[in-house]
């Protein structure tokens, strides 16, 4: 801890702040609100109730306004506190309000619920404490199938993510450890198609996955995704870095290609294999334009096109959306945390040795 | 346990190899036979490790045949060859321990596991590696690792090993330790072997047999003293012996056939009997640095222009009156200093002489 806290307080100057200090300082603070504000505003946002949202101009914390259950009325009631200005006989006090409208309200003393007294609604101030609207998030499980869409999006996920990592891998292995004819035609192929846009093959690739049948199955969005020209070069650049010496020395162990393949290969590009499952796993999760083309049934929805259905044309369910997309983001959230670490050492060391 | 190794000679028959247009083997004809320490030897770019790859079967061949024991395995993949190799970068796999890299191949031929354990066992204990099996390679001194190498070999008690450069990526002492305990590794299992190296000193001290190769042909092959003393070629007489062996170009005389004139003028006698040349033949005469010695009415006359005095040995550095270098090797100290002119003088027994133009040897083979 005390590492920590002697860690983010370093300056250069001693003693004294160095003009340096102020500029990093500043610059990191300003680095930390860009990044960081939007994501808090999202989840603070996210524990707010509809009219809360509504609100203008919004307020940082999540409020609530106060009620209490009285007896003789059904619903909790709504507390004010009358304005000391007001000509009422109950300036100054706490009441409760049983019905507004026209500009006047109806309240009651809280001990005396019987008598009802009126005075107009400018004269009541609302009184508010911070409140966390986990109703939001309750309601994700209660009202929308919202476990259905997880599922869908994991299972889009993981087996894309599997899916995609050996088709890359073995593609990569023959196009750096194999003479053939034709090799760098297949990876001038390869690299190509990364310069067409995937809004240019959208039409042909939905007439393929529709006459396959995979139109409207979660399959339609995990199989055209199983190759990436991205991925193959990454590994390709990386397995061209593995010396040919050790698949000789396999080789003359009696080694299949096969087993090279599994027990060479693979656990010697373990590295840039990470950084491909990492960007994997991001792209499949938060992909949204295929899965809207391909999936059109709420049952086949991922996380992504259940939340751009909150988005009605006429009104859109704030609340709901904000709480879901706090959770969609959580996943990936801590995917980044636990493997951040393999991105920055593994693309470094793609380039080479 | 004892390891038992089968043993088989290799032939290779017009062995030849290509890359597109470039013929990098020229059709190689060798008989190495069963039990024998063959050393591959040439300067880089000779076709030396090529040539092993090609027995190996990691390099398919484009002409000729290769047999190992009485089988031809042009066409064998390398696997099935029943060879073992060491590599010049050990290949070791970086990601398993000492004793999963030993174990590798043995599993791919589904030995059993006790089978493995035991032969790991003896193999271990007998290249001392037995302490570092746990480890991984990256956690090796250099020694270690080619060590380890070599006992992947051996663990699979192959026909026939093959050894890449394995020693130049260690530090000299080193060498000379991993070249004694190689030697010593030959004569215990007693397996035919075949060693690429560039370097001569290896090749002398470890071999049993030299062949000696030059931009993809067979130069010479034969034992380690015999193409020391009976050269076939100019390449060869250069290239084995350290240092290297001094050439005087110049012209037999046109009556005589013992008096040679060198090109710097000077007259030598050439003995009788014992070489081919002819009268008013281009012949190069060679003369290695040990057979000179300093002699007052010496035919040469060097100007020595560099001195190296190791103890018990000295070198000196020079050239004669029309600038041919020429090395001389003197047991002892010598009180010879820079700038000198020393007399040099040899015995006519200990003199090579080549066809200049063919650069063929012209001793009298018969």
């Amino acid at each position: 801890m005390a590492r920590v806290i002697s860690f983010l307080t370093a300056t250069r100057g001693k003693g004294r702040l160095h003009w340096t200090d102020w500029v990093s300082y500043t610059y990191l603070a300003v680095g930390i609100f860009l990044m960081f504000g939007p994501v808090i505003w999202l989840v603070l946002s996210s524990f707010k109730t509809q009219n809360e949202l509504d609100r203008f101009p919004p307020r940082f914390l999540p409020y609530a306004q106060e009620t209490v259950e009285l007896d003789g009325f059904d619903d909790p009631l709504i507390l004010f506190i009358v304005s000391d200005t007001s000509e009422s006989e109950v300036a100054g006090e706490t009441v409760a309000q049983i019905r507004r409208g026209a500009g006047r309200s109806e309240v009651v003393r809280l001990d005396d619920p019987d008598t009802r007294i009126r005075l107009p609604a400018v004269d009541l101030q609302a009184i508010e404490s911070v409140a966390f609207a986990t109703e939001n998030y309750t309601q994700l499980f209660e009202r929308f199938n919202f476990l259905r869409f997880l599922w869908n999006s994991t299972f889009i996920t993981v087996t894309a993510t599997l899916l995609m990592l050996l088709v890359n891998s073995m593609a990569a292995f023959a196009l750096s450890k194999y003479e053939f004819r034709g090799r760098t035609t297949v990876l001038l192929l390869v690299i190509g198609t990364l310069m067409i846009p995937q809004t240019v093959v959208l039409v042909p690739l939905f007439l393929i996955v529709t006459e396959l049948g995979m139109f409207n199955s979660l399959w339609g969005v995990i199989i055209p995704g199983a190759a990436t020209p991205t991925g193959v070069f990454l590994l390709r650049q990386y397995m061209i870095t593995i010396p040919d010496e050790i698949l000789d020395a396999a080789r003359m162990d009696k080694a299949s290609e096969w087993k090279i393949f599994w027990r060479i290969i693979v656990p010697l590009s373990a590295p840039a294999i990470a950084v491909l499952a990492i960007l994997a796993i991001m792209w499949r999760w938060n992909d949204f334009l295929w899965p809207l083309i391909v999936l059109t049934q709420t049952e086949n929805f991922t996380l992504q096109l259940a939340l751009n259905s909150f988005q009605g044309e006429l009104q859109t369910d704030w609340a709901s959306l904000l709480a879901m997309t706090v959770l969609t983001l959580l996943p990936i959230a801590a995917v980044f945390m636990f493997l951040q670490k393999y991105i920055a050492t593994g693309i470094a060391s793609t380039g080479g040795k | 346990m004892d390891l038992n190794l089968p043993s088989v000679g290799v032939q290779l028959k017009d062995a030849r190899k290509s890359y597109g247009s470039v013929e990098v083997i020229k059709g190689i004809d060798l008989d190495i036979q069963h039990g024998e320490f063959c050393v591959f030897v040439g300067p880089s770019g000779c076709g030396k490790s090529t040539l092993l790859r090609m027995i190996s079967g990691l390099e398919p061949i484009s002409g000729g045949d290769i047999v190992i024991g009485d089988e031809v395995v042009n066409d064998i993949p390398a696997a099935d060859r029943g060879l073992a190799m060491v590599f010049q970068s050990y290949a070791l796999y970086p990601h398993m321990t000492v004793r999963q890299n030993l174990s590798f191949g043995l599993e791919n031929i589904n030995t059993p596991r006790a089978e493995i354990t035991e032969k790991i066992n003896a193999v271990s204990a007998m290249l001392q590696i037995d302490q570092l099996l746990d480890r991984r390679p990256k956690d090796l001194s250099g020694g270690q690792r080619q060590r380890v190498a070599i006992g992947r070999a051996v663990v699979r008690e192959p026909r026939v090993f093959l050894f890449d450069e394995p020693l130049s990526n260690l530090d000299a002492e080193l060498r000379v330790d991993m070249r004694g305990e190689i030697s010593a590794l030959h004569k215990r299992l007693g397996n035919t072997m075949i060693y690429v190296t560039h370097d001569q000193v290896e090749a002398m001290t470890m071999a049993d047999k030299i062949a000696v190769l030059r931009l993809g042909e067979l130069e010479q092959f034969g034992a380690p003293l015999e193409l020391f003393n009976n050269p076939r070629n100019l390449f060869v007489a250069g290239f084995i012996g350290s240092p290297k062996m001094n050439f005087l170009k110049g012209q037999v005389d046109a009556s005589d056939r013992t008096l040679l004139t060198l090109e710097t003028g000077e007259q030598v006698r050439l003995p009788d009997t014992g070489f081919t040349q002819q009268v008013g033949q281009s012949v190069t005469l060679g003369i290695r640095p040990n057979e000179l010695q300093p002699e007052d009415d010496g035919p040469l006359h060097l100007e020595v222009r560099a001195v190296e005095q190791l103890g018990s040995d000295s070198y000196l550095y020079g050239a004669l009156g029309d600038g041919t270098r020429l090395t001389v090797h003197n047991p002892g100290q010598t009180i010879v200093r820079e700038g000198e002119n020393v007399p040099l003088g040899f015995a006519a027994h200990a003199v090579h002489l080549f066809d200049t133009t063919t650069t063929l040897t012209l001793r009298d083979q018969t």
